[in-house]
């Protein structure tokens, strides 16, 4: 490469480094995930967990015993859903900051949360069970997002984007007043406790029979964005150069929203609204590796599982009291944000 | 192949720009559009894409209308080189030639290395090898202009459509670009651009038409189209046509006096 090219790329390392960084990240979300299963308060051995494990899975379950008990039904589904619901938002949000071409976009952007909370809020205000509650979470987010599709759609001049755009943001203001309307009506001591805990996002209650529905519904998702990362990219030039390249432009634009949505969607009803993750993550995966989609998105996605599985190993052992995910992902992804961005490296490029 | 507007009607919802279009582009030509800021030449460009409707009138791109192509079929039919612009995440050079081959890639596809070396040989051929690796968003206006005249080159379409190509380039390297332009007519290509520069036009123009407040005023040779009194009317400046003792012709504006 030429002095004036060299002076022109941004790290060296970072064009062709995709398959190494994908392969030390897995890695480490593997010792992560081994971590956290010994630590809580009750503490385990390595071999003594690996054990137990294997007894669990061989089915001589030693009926009554508490380590097993811990292992498989608490911390097992705990950081499944951590390393699920990080990966899935991380996820979202490389997709959404791609196709709005803006690097300040969270998977939020188009009321999915919002939406979801209201659902969600809306259960418990009915008193309605936990399955019920999470179904409830992810209607409402696909039918916050798809209200905002109908009111774009509805409009038929200007930038496309920025309609859209605006059109969540109208009705994600919507949705949060109905949301505080119900935090009004809702019993202060048995109910308002649970809505202020599933607005600020928990895995504490995630259970194995949370997860299982909530992981093909990601992966269905994740698997077109997976199959059109190069178009993807192209889009991300804008629709008219996108169009001018040959890609029906409105198409795809809709094919990404529903897979990142339904992805969004499907963790938020299980961990209920983890801010911070799919707006961060994506812009540390991207000094990373570049902004090229196909890898940027398994890089994101990993990253994102791995952050949040330590954030969520931190919120269950740091005090005796759960600390919610959504003060805790900020509180520890904020500063470390900052440092990055003090290195002076251009992170939202 | 040929482009070719027939009584084009240009423009935005409640926004007219060109009126009655029509315009004319054989294999091996260069047709030259000028006009001064805001006379509808980008408008038209996206017009003749299809990036925006027309609003009356027809496009005809080789034998097939417009509006019956789907993009895909558009886009190895035409490539449009815009005017240079900031892309907003730091893709490479490389990268951005890529996206040129995706009309000629399956949906699910990713490029290959036959698209790799398109890429690199259309980089290569605009004398930017070497600014393959590097980010997009840290070359200068020129050099990201040349990178999107890659990109285009690298869509191996029949056609080009050229959206002041040479606008922010520099000396040598507008005479890079209109030295490439030219051997690409040669070889049979067929190009519409367009320039704020008649002397480019008489350099490489093989027709002109000259668009002034949503018209083509006229259209024809460069010879015959850019004649001094058009010239003064679209631009409303005194200007002179002169031919240099090369052969060459070139357009002097009337700067005033300068004593």
């Amino acid at each position: 490469m030429g002095e004036r090219a060299r002076t022109l790329t941004r790290d060296g390392f970072r064009r062709g480094a995709g398959r190494g960084t994908i392969g030390l990240l897995v890695a480490a979300v593997a010792l992560l995930s081994m971590g956290a299963l010994l630590v809580g308060p009750f503490p385990l051995g390595p071999f003594e967990a690996i054990g137990r494990l294997l007894d669990a899975i061989a089915g001589r379950d030693a009926a009554g015993d508490a380590a097993t008990t811990v292992l498989v039904s608490i911390r097992l589904p705990r950081i499944a859903g951590a390393l699920l619901v990080g990966a899935a938002l991380a996820a979202a949000g490389a997709c959404y900051q791609t196709l709005f071409r803006n690097p300040l976009v969270s998977p939020d952007i188009l009321g999915v949360s919002a939406g979801a909370g209201l659902g969600a809020v809306l259960g418990i205000f009915l008193s309605l069970p936990v399955a019920a509650i999470q179904f409830m979470g992810f209607a409402g987010g696909l039918g916050a997002v798809a209200l905002v599709g109908f009111v774009a759609a509805a409009i038929r001049h200007g930038d496309r984007t920025l309609i859209l755009v605006l059109a969540g943001v109208v009705v994600g203001a919507l949705t949060g007043a109905a949301t505080s309307l119900l935090k009004v009506l809702a019993d202060p001591y048995d109910q308002l406790p649970a809505i202020t805990f599933w607005l600020l996002g928990s895995l504490a209650g995630v259970k194995g029979e949370d997860i299982w529905p909530a992981a093909p519904v990601v992966l269905a998702g994740l698997v077109p964005l997976v199959l059109l990362r190069w178009r993807i990219n192209v889009l991300s030039l804008g629709d008219e150069e996108a169009r001018a390249l040959g890609i029906e432009a409105a198409r795809l634009r809709l094919a990404v929203v529903v897979c990142a949505t339904l992805v969004t969607a499907s963790v938020v009803a299980i961990a209920g609204v983890v801010g911070w993750v799919g707006l961060v993550i994506p812009h540390i995966a991207r000094m990373l590796v570049g902004p090229g989609f196909g890898r940027l998105l398994p890089v994101a996605a990993l990253l994102g599982a791995a952050y949040l599985l330590v954030v969520d190993t931190l919120a269950r052992t740091i005090s005796s009291v759960e600390v919610p995910l959504g003060i805790l992902t900020a509180v520890v992804g904020a500063p470390f944000f900052l440092w990055l961005l003090a290195r002076g490296r251009r992170a939202w490029a | 192949m040929r482009i070719e507007a027939r009584n084009l009607d240009t423009g935005y919802s409640g926004h007219p720009v060109g009126h009655g279009l029509s315009i004319l582009a054989e294999s091996g030509s260069v047709l030259c559009l000028l006009g001064p800021n805001g006379s509808g030449k980008t408008t038209l460009f996206k017009t003749l894409l299809g990036l925006i409707p027309a609003r009356g009138g027809e496009v005809l791109i080789g034998d097939a209308r417009l509006q019956a192509l789907p993009r895909a079929e558009v886009a190895r039919r035409v490539a449009y080189v815009p005017q240079a612009h900031a892309a907003p995440f730091a893709y490479s050079a490389e990268e951005i030639v890529l996206m040129g081959r995706t009309a000629r890639l399956g949906l699910l596809s990713q490029p290959g290395e036959r698209d790799r070396e398109a890429a690199l040989a259309a980089l290569s051929r605009l004398g930017i090898a070497d600014l393959a690796p590097a980010d997009y968003t840290r070359l200068s206006g020129g050099q990201r202009q040349l990178v999107l005249i890659a990109r285009a080159l690298a869509q191996e379409t029949p056609t080009l459509v050229m959206d002041e190509p040479t606008a922010s380039l520099d000396f040598g390297n507008q005479a890079i670009v209109l030295r490439e332009i030219a051997a690409l007519a040669k070889s049979g290509l067929t190009i519409i651009l367009s320039t704020h520069d008649p002397d480019h036009a008489f350099a490489i123009g093989t027709r002109v038409a000259l668009l002034h407040e949503g018209n083509i005023l006229c259209t024809g040779s460069p010879e015959k189209a850019l004649t001094a009194d058009a010239l003064s009317t679209v631009y409303g400046v005194p200007v002179q046509v002169e031919r240099a003792p090369s052969g060459r012709i070139t357009c002097l504006p009337d700067f005033g006096d300068r004593t």
